[in-house]
Formats: structure tokens, C-alpha cells, sequence
């Protein structure tokens, strides 16, 4: 079973269309109360400090380290989700989670499009490719985002994507996973990464 | 590398596809999930579902309708058609949109894009400009291209972008229709004046004018409707010739 959580930001029922489309049974949080030590997806579209001041005011950070850190138990940060999970964003003022060493970057011209929007290419950095785990060669993800993570180790770094430079579209820290694009709207991908997802041991 | 997105365009009025639909294994060709999932399956990009309803009682369906979309499809899409406020749009997130376009209300009242992307993020604001060449100047168009209006295409497309429209569809009223290819030169005019991405849409005929869109008119993607809808050409075999003339496709 997988937890969604609701903190008022996000695409809540696409990521859970998703897992129902692969079979896994998935139920959205709305209240840290409710949270069970079983694996957890934090989604999010929208900005930093809206993110991290909901997470605030509905009383969820609490909750989520004791998840985190005391049960271990496996989570996945989607987009805003994951860039949350670091230290600091570009795009606002307030503390990330700090579960990750790393800030989070804006983009910068040089005749980029931003938004980073579309498909691109997530290349494993690690032998261990754990959630990246695919018979395919080439991995495409759909993306849609103006900042991304850059990790202060780059132990953490599970996988890199191509857009201007190299950026981190994938981390891991034992059971704390990230991700910059969208696997709920990634297709063939996007399953076969919640499935790797819902098969990590806790 | 990021690739450039082929998205087929559906039509929807009473929360059915109108406009023929000519595809093998579809059991019902006006109903837009089906169809959607179809084109999904055969490596679409995205999608765009417009509604064309006439009158707001007949767009109620339409919330309910993204909601039967999005259970079926895990591919973007963009909803647009008679959005006018953050009231009109949160539905159709909540729903599971991806992307909603604007296109008249924005041109009558351009605050709405303000409004929408401070509420909803630019990433998920489109802005569509129907446009055609009159007196030799872009001239904007509302009401699906009836009303001309004072404002030109590229200081409308400038100024969407700096209200925080995430992206430009631009239709050539021009080229719709023609089947001989898109507006490549105000595109590459387009691409040079904007940092946020650009559809290209009106006038694919042959596979041809999707590379000339990609590689002339700098697109970051084109989007097309009938060509798709009676088979003419295939997802498939369009990717294919995409590739193998190196332009960058997810296949």
C-alpha cells in the first residue's frame, strides 16, 4: 500500500490513476494523524513556499520525519515533491525538509525554453539503478519545471538529465527518493518506476 | 536532449469528438477517451482536448468529462475552450488536467493570465493565439477566429509571457486548413522573441512540414488534428521519419 499525500498541491488522483493502472493499492492521505508507516508518495505542483507553508500549517512535518527517519519506511518525492525534500529553492524563502543535502537552482537562459517542458532523457549515474531499473536503454520521463536539484553529494545523485547542463533529476539517500519529472504522466516509463517503487523493501 | 512533441488536437462539443475520426480498432470514434488512449498508445506526446460547446450549461460535462480523460490517460493534456476566471480552471486541475489553454478571454482580458499562473503555476498556462496576416501584420483573432483584434502576434505573445503564460500555441489561421505546412517564419520569429516554449499548429499536410516546423520555424513542438483523425499520417511512422532525419523524438 502506498500513502498520497494531500497537502493541497499536487495532481493527486493522476499518480493515483497510475498505481491503480499497475495494480497498487494506494490511499490519499489528507491528515498527518492518519499517516501509517507504510510507503509514502509526496506529489506537488506549484511553488516552494507554498508547498513548504502548507506542509507547515497542516501540521505534516512533524509526522513525516518520524516516518522518515524513525520507521524508515520508503519515500518518493515527485517534482515539487522532491525539491522540497532539500535544504533551500531559489524560488522562495522558506526551509526545505533538509532531507537531502542539496538546493534547489533556477534555470538560467542562454537561449533555454522555460519551463523545461516535455520528454527527456534520465541517465542512470550509479551501478545501483534501484527505482531506474528498466530492460529499455534510454529512459525517457516527461518534465515540466523552471528550477531543478543540484546535490551536494553526489552519492545521492541516482540519475542525470540533459538540459543546458546536467542536472539531478533522480536522488537517493537511502529510503528517501526524488524525482524532478512526472512518472504519472511518463507512460510505459512512468509505470515501470512506481513499480520499482513499490517493490523497494522496507 | 529534450525532444519535440507531436500533440493531436481532439474537438469536443457536448463531451463528444466532433470532426471525422478515421481509425482502426476504435469502437467508438467520438469518444474522446477512447480515442485519446489510442492516440496515447501510439506515442502522442500530449493531447489537447478543445471544447467548442456553445453555450457554459454544456461545459458543466466537461470537468466530468477530463475526469474519465485522465483515469485512462497517462499522458499530459491541455484543456481549453471558454475558460474566463480561476474559478473555470480549478475544476479542470482538480480533475486531472495537466495544461488549460486560453485564447478570447485572455485577449479581452489579459489580468487573466496574471491570475491564473499566480494561482496555478505558469507550467500548467497556455496561452493560444489564433493569428492571420492582414495589411502585412500578424493580427489576433478571437471566438475560434472570427473577430479580428487590435493586437498583433508577437507583442501579445511577448506580453503573455511576461504575465506568466508557461507556453504559446500559436495557430496560423493562414496555414489552417491548407495542408502546406506551418507558419515557419512567424514561428522562428516567435522562438527568437520568447523564452517559453511554442506549439506550432494550422497547416500540417505531409511529414515533411513537421520537420520544416521543428528545423525552420524552431518549434518545440506542432501540434495537428485531421491528419491524425483520418490516419493520414501515423504517430508511428511519423516518429520514425522524425528520427531517422535526426530530429530528436521520444519513440
Amino acid at each position: 500500500m502506498i500513502q498520497i499525500i494531500n497537502y493541497g498541491l499536487g495532481n493527486l488522483g493522476s499518480v493515483q490513476n497510475m498505481l491503480k493502472r499497475i495494480n497498487i493499492t494506494s490511499v490519499i492521505v489528507k491528515s498527518p494523524k492518519d499517516l501509517v508507516p507504510e510507503k509514502i508518495i509526496l506529489p506537488g505542483v506549484g511553488s516552494f513556499d507554498t508547498g513548504m507553508q502548507n506542509l507547515l500549517n497542516d501540521g505534516w512535518i512533524e509526522a513525516l520525519n518520524e516516518k522518515v527517519y524513525k520507521d524508515k519506511v520508503p519515500v518518493l518525492g515527485i517534482c515539487l515533491g522532491m525539491q522540497l525534500m532539500t535544504n533551500r529553492s531559489d524560488e522562495g524563502h522558506l526551509a526545505g525538509l533538509g532531507w537531502i543535502d542539496g538546493e534547489v537552482l533556477k534555470f538560467q537562459g542562454n537561449g533555454l525554453k522555460i519551463p523545461h517542458m516535455g520528454w527527456n532523457i534520465v541517465r542512470p549515474s550509479t551501478e545501483d539503478v534501484s527505482i531506474l531499473r528498466s530492460d529499455k536503454s534510454e529512459l525517457r520521463f516527461y518534465f515540466v519545471h523552471s528550477y531543478f536539484v543540484s546535490v551536494k553529494n553526489h552519492s545521492d545523485q541516482l540519475g542525470v538529465t540533459r538540459y543546458g547542463n546536467d542536472f539531478t533529476s533522480v536522488f537517493r539517500r537511502e529510503n528517501i527518493y526524488g524525482v524532478q519529472f512526472h512518472p504519472e504522466k511518463s507512460h510505459k516509463f512512468g509505470m515501470m518506476l512506481l513499480k520499482n517503487f513499490a517493490s523497494v523493501k522496507c | 536532449m529534450l525532444t519535440k512533441r507531436i500533440i493531436p488536437c481532439l474537438d469536443i462539443k457536448d463531451g463528444r469528438t466532433v470532426k471525422g475520426v478515421n481509425f482502426i480498432n476504435i469502437r467508438d470514434a467520438g469518444d474522446p477517451v477512447e480515442l485519446g488512449a489510442a492516440y496515447a498508445k501510439q506515442g502522442a506526446d500530449e493531447l489537447v482536448f478543445l471544447d467548442i460547446s456553445a453555450t457554459n450549461e454544456q461545459r458543466k460535462t466537461l470537468a466530468h468529462l477530463v475526469k474519465e480523460i485522465a483515469r485512462h490517460i497517462n499522458i499530459p493534456f491541455t484543456v481549453g475552450g471558454g475558460i474566463s476566471s480561476v474559478a473555470d480552471v480549478a475544476p479542470l486541475l482538480e480533475a486531472g488536467a495537466d495544461k488549460v489553454s486560453v485564447n478570447s478571454s485572455a485577449v479581452k482580458n489579459p489580468k487573466l493570465i496574471d491570475e491564473l499562473s499566480k494561482s496555478f503555476g505558469s507550467q500548467c498556462i497556455v496561452l493560444a493565439i489564433d493569428a492571420r496576416k492582414i495589411d502585412n501584420q500578424w493580427t489576433v483573432h478571437t471566438h475560434g477566429g472570427r473577430n479580428p483584434t487590435d493586437k498583433k502576434l508577437f507583442t501579445w505573445a511577448k506580453e503573455g509571457q511576461e504575465r506568466g503564460a508557461g507556453e504559446i500555441l500559436f495557430t496560423s489561421m493562414d496555414h489552417d486548413g491548407t495542408k502546406n505546412g506551418f507558419a515557419n517564419d512567424p514561428l522562428e520569429k516567435l522562438h527568437r522573441l520568447l523564452t517559453i516554449p511554442i506549439v506550432a499548429s494550422g497547416g500540417a499536410g505531409n511529414m515533411g512540414h513537421f520537420i520544416d516546423a521543428f528545423l525552420l520555424g524552431k518549434a518545440d513542438a506542432a501540434l495537428a488534428a485531421s491528419i491524425f483523425h483520418f490516419g493520414e499520417i501515423k504517430i508511428p511512422d511519423l516518429k520514425l521519419f522524425l528520427h531517422e532525419r535526426n530530429i530528436n523524438v521520444r519513440l
